[in-house]
């Protein structure tokens, strides 16, 4: 069996207001009254993350996410059940809140390292591989008033992680850094996982989520409303967010056993979705570069002013590798009447790499799915393509190169089968 | 109790770090950096020679130098500034740190700990100083100055103690810092600072006698202005006092712990 590294028990949280802060201290001394008043933030809490496991936790803002994280790294106290983690949680929460503007960036960082339990001797013998992360050069010795935000953030990020931790918590803070060190972050956060690191990882950021984590959590007003596999509980939460008042989210399950999320005023639906290759034959496989027919039937149930139809087309991980709309192409629909029937057919060359792909519909009344949500469809269509007749290559798009060698500059030709020999894993390798 | 001492001696590095920053930090960016340390406490006591010691009798009984008066100020504002820095840091050390409390996980037992480790620093330094300016003034300095360290103690014991619950109370009700502001001022006024104590019509000597700091005021002049040892029973009680503060405190501190963190 393996080993649980966190787990969550049954826990709630809640804020009390007292009317008068004698009551409070009434209660540090057992008198209870009742007119103390409980404000649940949180209730109701259970999941368990085994070690090595990446967890994503997702929600709007104020569904209590970071409450939760507070309850796990230990700064609040949990009202009701129980948190129990096993190893040092690394937090990196708030980068570089604790940092003194008049000191240096290396004395912060031997500061801060004090902070989060390093014995000196530690801090010494990490010195050198924090700065070196931290890629400041000799800012790292100037006072940190001096720094940019993401200055702070690197030397922050380099002293969290100097350690692996048996948990670590990554936040919203990461967004903070320029392009080329968040990736250096995530292959950082990607080398503990592999080495055993549990993850939990709260970001408003999809594609973090879905690249790293095994499972998603979702929470909405304080309650735990989904757990599962990151594409399903990322659906719903798009779904929850483009909910109005009168719309429906249902998560329905495919005969593959996937859940389909389905969210909207239901005014037009869908009809059906398909592919089709270029000989107009409906199909499921397709292969890398062949030309390719998407076509969208969709029906009016009310009269609408305008409708807008747009797709998306997701990797098996559920990140975005192309999507569109009739409003950026300029061919809104207007006045609809109920009961009529369109059809959007998007005629492309399939230049995708080899692997399964799913299809999200949005049906809405403007180029964004936040109003007016007619029908938004997850998993609508599921197709995979395969290599047939291409050469091997790897990857999610396919941009076939014309490559040229040469030797000593003077040009030279490998025959055909040289490329059609090299397998793909040879060519993970040169990566 | 006990886990909380070994909570602190964990995270010692920490709480040493702290000290040397927030002992750094007080003088970064200034010319004269840590003279400013020195400077002060002689400005104070200069400004009241020059202001009081027309009012007050230059020559103090028992005591035979022209600076008898700043002999006398600077020996009881040795012990009054003790008590007045733990006493204003502590009030506000939770409320001020509320970030680092509300965000990163350490023993919370650390934050007193650093206030009573920077005044004490700063406390030593400025008696350090003083011995000097009493070597200057031609006051020698006696055997009984090996009562100073204890009497540190006894002084820090009894503002942490103090310090620690109003500080405690003052995260709950804001109120408790503004108030012991004003609390301070007038308490340096009733204490025979910048006064003698025989000045004070004798029907209210019962009433200083009340006030913790007139004996460790007056323990403090006897040490360093008299070469007389300190008066024992009252330093027996203050320690009692201390030990009482000190304990309602921890109590409290235990209770309160899992509530700060909310309303920060």
């Amino acid at each position: 069996m393996t080993k649980v590294a966190l787990r969550v028990d049954n826990v709630g949280k809640s804020f009390r207001e007292y009317g008068t802060e004698w009551r409070r201290f009434g209660s540090w001394f057992g008198w209870r009254s009742r007119r103390i008043k409980d404000h649940w933030v949180l209730r109701n809490i259970s999941f368990a993350v085994r070690k090595g496991e990446a967890v994503g936790i997702v929600g709007q803002n104020g569904a209590g996410k970071s409450t939760l994280l507070k309850l796990i790294t230990g700064t609040l106290r949990a009202t009701e059940g129980a948190v129990h983690v096993s190893g040092r949680i690394a937090a990196i929460l708030e980068l570089g809140m604790g940092f003194n503007p008049d000191l240096t960036g290396r004395q912060n960082a031997t500061h801060i390292a004090g902070l989060l339990g390093f014995s000196r001797s530690d801090i010494q013998s990490l010195m050198p591989e924090i700065e070196e992360f931290a890629e400041i050069g000799s800012y790292f010795d100037e006072p940190v008033r001096t720094y940019s935000s993401g200055m702070q953030m690197r030397v922050a990020f380099s002293l969290a992680t100097a350690i692996r931790p048996e948990i670590l918590i990554v936040d919203e803070a990461l967004a903070v850094g320029d392009a080329y060190f968040v990736h250096k972050c995530f292959k950082r956060i990607r080398e503990f996982r592999d080495a055993g690191t549990t993850l939990l990882i709260v970001s408003h950021d999809k594609s973090a989520v879905q690249s790293l984590c095994d499972r998603a959590v979702m929470l909405d007003k304080g309650k735990m409303v989904a757990d599962g596999t990151p594409q399903e509980v990322l659906d719903l939460y798009n779904a929850m967010i483009a909910e109005k008042e009168n719309a429906t989210v249902r998560q329905l399950r495919t005969e593959g056993g996937a859940a389909v999320t389905v969210s909207g005023t239901g005014e037009a639906t869908i009809e059906r979705i398909w592919l089709e290759d270029r000989h107009g034959n409906p199909v499921q496989f397709i292969g890398v570069g062949d030309q390719a027919d998407l076509v969208i039937r969709v029906c009016a149930k009310s009269g609408l002013s305008r409708l807008v139809i747009g797709y998306m087309i997701r990797d098996r991980l559920g990140q975005s590798i192309y999507g569109t709309n009739t409003f950026h192409s300029e061919q809104v629909i207007r006045n609809v009447s109920s009961g009529d029937v369109f059809e959007l057919r998007a005629c492309f060359p399939m230049n995708l790499g080899v692997g399964s792909y799913s299809v999200s519909v949005a049906l809405t009344g403007t180029e964004t799915h936040l109003v007016d949500n007619y029908e938004w469809r997850d998993l609508a269509l599921v197709f995979t393509v395969a290599n047939t007749q291409r050469s091997a290559f790897v990857g999610t798009a396919w941009l076939p190169p014309k490559l040229t060698l040469s030797s000593d500059g003077r040009p030279f030709e490998l025959d055909r089968d040289g490329f059609c020999n090299t397998t793909s894993d040879s060519v993970l390798m040169q990566n | 109790m006990k886990e909380m001492f070994l909570a602190i001696w964990r995270y010692r590095h920490f709480v040493l770090s702290s000290i040397e920053n927030d002992l750094r930090s007080r003088f970064a960016r200034s010319k004269l950096g840590a003279t400013w340390m020195i400077l002060q406490p002689l400005a104070q006591v200069a400004i009241y020679s020059l202001v009081l010691s027309r009012i007050m009798t230059a020559k103090l009984p028992g005591i035979d130098s022209p600076y008898a008066y700043s002999i006398y100020l600077l020996a009881g504002m040795a012990g009054w500034s003790l008590f007045n820095e733990i006493v204003t840091r502590s009030l506000t050390v939770f409320v001020e740190n509320g970030n680092m409390l509300k965000k990163i996980m350490f023993p919370r037992t650390c934050l007193p700990a650093i206030t009573l480790g920077s005044a004490f620093v700063n406390n030593v330094l400025l008696f350090l100083v003083m011995i000097v300016v009493f070597v200057l003034l031609g006051h020698k300095p006696t055997i009984a100055l090996l009562w100073v360290p204890l009497l540190m103690l006894v002084t820090a014991a009894f503002s942490m103690g103090l310090g620690l619950l109003l500080g405690i109370l003052n995260v709950f009700v804001r109120d408790v810092a503004q108030f012991m502001n004003v609390v301070l001022q007038l308490w340096f006024w009733v204490t025979p600072i910048v006064y003698m104590p025989s000045i004070i019509p004798p029907n209210i000597h019962a009433v200083m006698a009340a006030n913790p700091m007139y004996w460790i005021v007056t323990d403090y002049q006897s040490v360093l202005v008299y070469g007389s040892s300190p008066n024992s029973s009252a330093l027996l009680v203050l320690v009692l006092v201390s030990l009482m503060l000190l304990t309602l405190s921890f109590f409290l501190f235990r209770k309160a712990a899992p509530d700060m963190a909310d309303v920060l």
